[in-house]
């Protein structure tokens, strides 16, 4: 059980923004 | 801490999760890290559906503590928008449900604003300088509602 980690920061917004969801935002150094 | 269920389910049912690495995408982790004064990692912010930064949790934190700071945030987006019966519900939930965790106190706080930006009834501030009485005495937030008593 993973979180699916998107990394287009854009599309994202703009689907937040259709779907009224809030967004969560990790700004990361660990090994992917 | 990220693969934990409790946080998997949380952020898969309540967020879109958009990760930038500071090597991997150095690019957008510099254009997001100057957008939202993003100078040190871990960071996350939790964002309304706008873009606009509601909260942020600045370096790394254990499972009991991420979860009710992911739910404070969620309960800030909600504030936010103006839902304030949906933001009284989350801010009450992290007390019942994470009541030794830091940001309690500070949920608990607003949880009292909220109630009365929804009903607009002073005894929810009054209530709320009370329930200080009894628990988080210490901290800022006590101090802030004081104010109310």
């Amino acid at each position: 059980m993973e979180i699916r980690w998107s990394h287009d920061f854009d599309r994202e917004l703009e689907r937040a923004r259709e779907a009224g969801k809030p967004i969560l935002l990790d700004f990361s150094a660990a090994p992917m | 801490m990220w693969p934990h269920r409790r946080v998997v389910e949380l952020v898969t049912d309540e967020l879109i999760p958009v990760r930038v690495h500071v090597r991997d995408h150095a690019d957008e982790f510099r254009r997001l890290g100057d957008r939202y004064d993003a100078r040190w990692t871990p960071m996350i912010l939790v964002l309304d559906s706008s873009g606009e930064e509601r909260h942020r949790v600045e370096g790394f934190l254990p499972v009991d503590e991420l979860v009710p700071q992911l739910e404070f945030g969620l309960g800030r987006v909600a504030f936010s928008r103006g839902d304030f019966e949906d933001a009284e519900r989350r801010f009450r939930q992290i007390v019942e449900d994470a009541p030794a965790s830091d940001v309690a106190p500070e949920a608990l706080y607003w949880a009292g604003v909220a109630r009365y930006k929804s009903t607009d009834d002073a005894e929810a501030l009054k209530a709320t300088a009370s329930a200080f009485h009894d628990r988080y005495q210490e901290t800022t937030w006590a101090k802030k509602a004081s104010v109310w008593d």
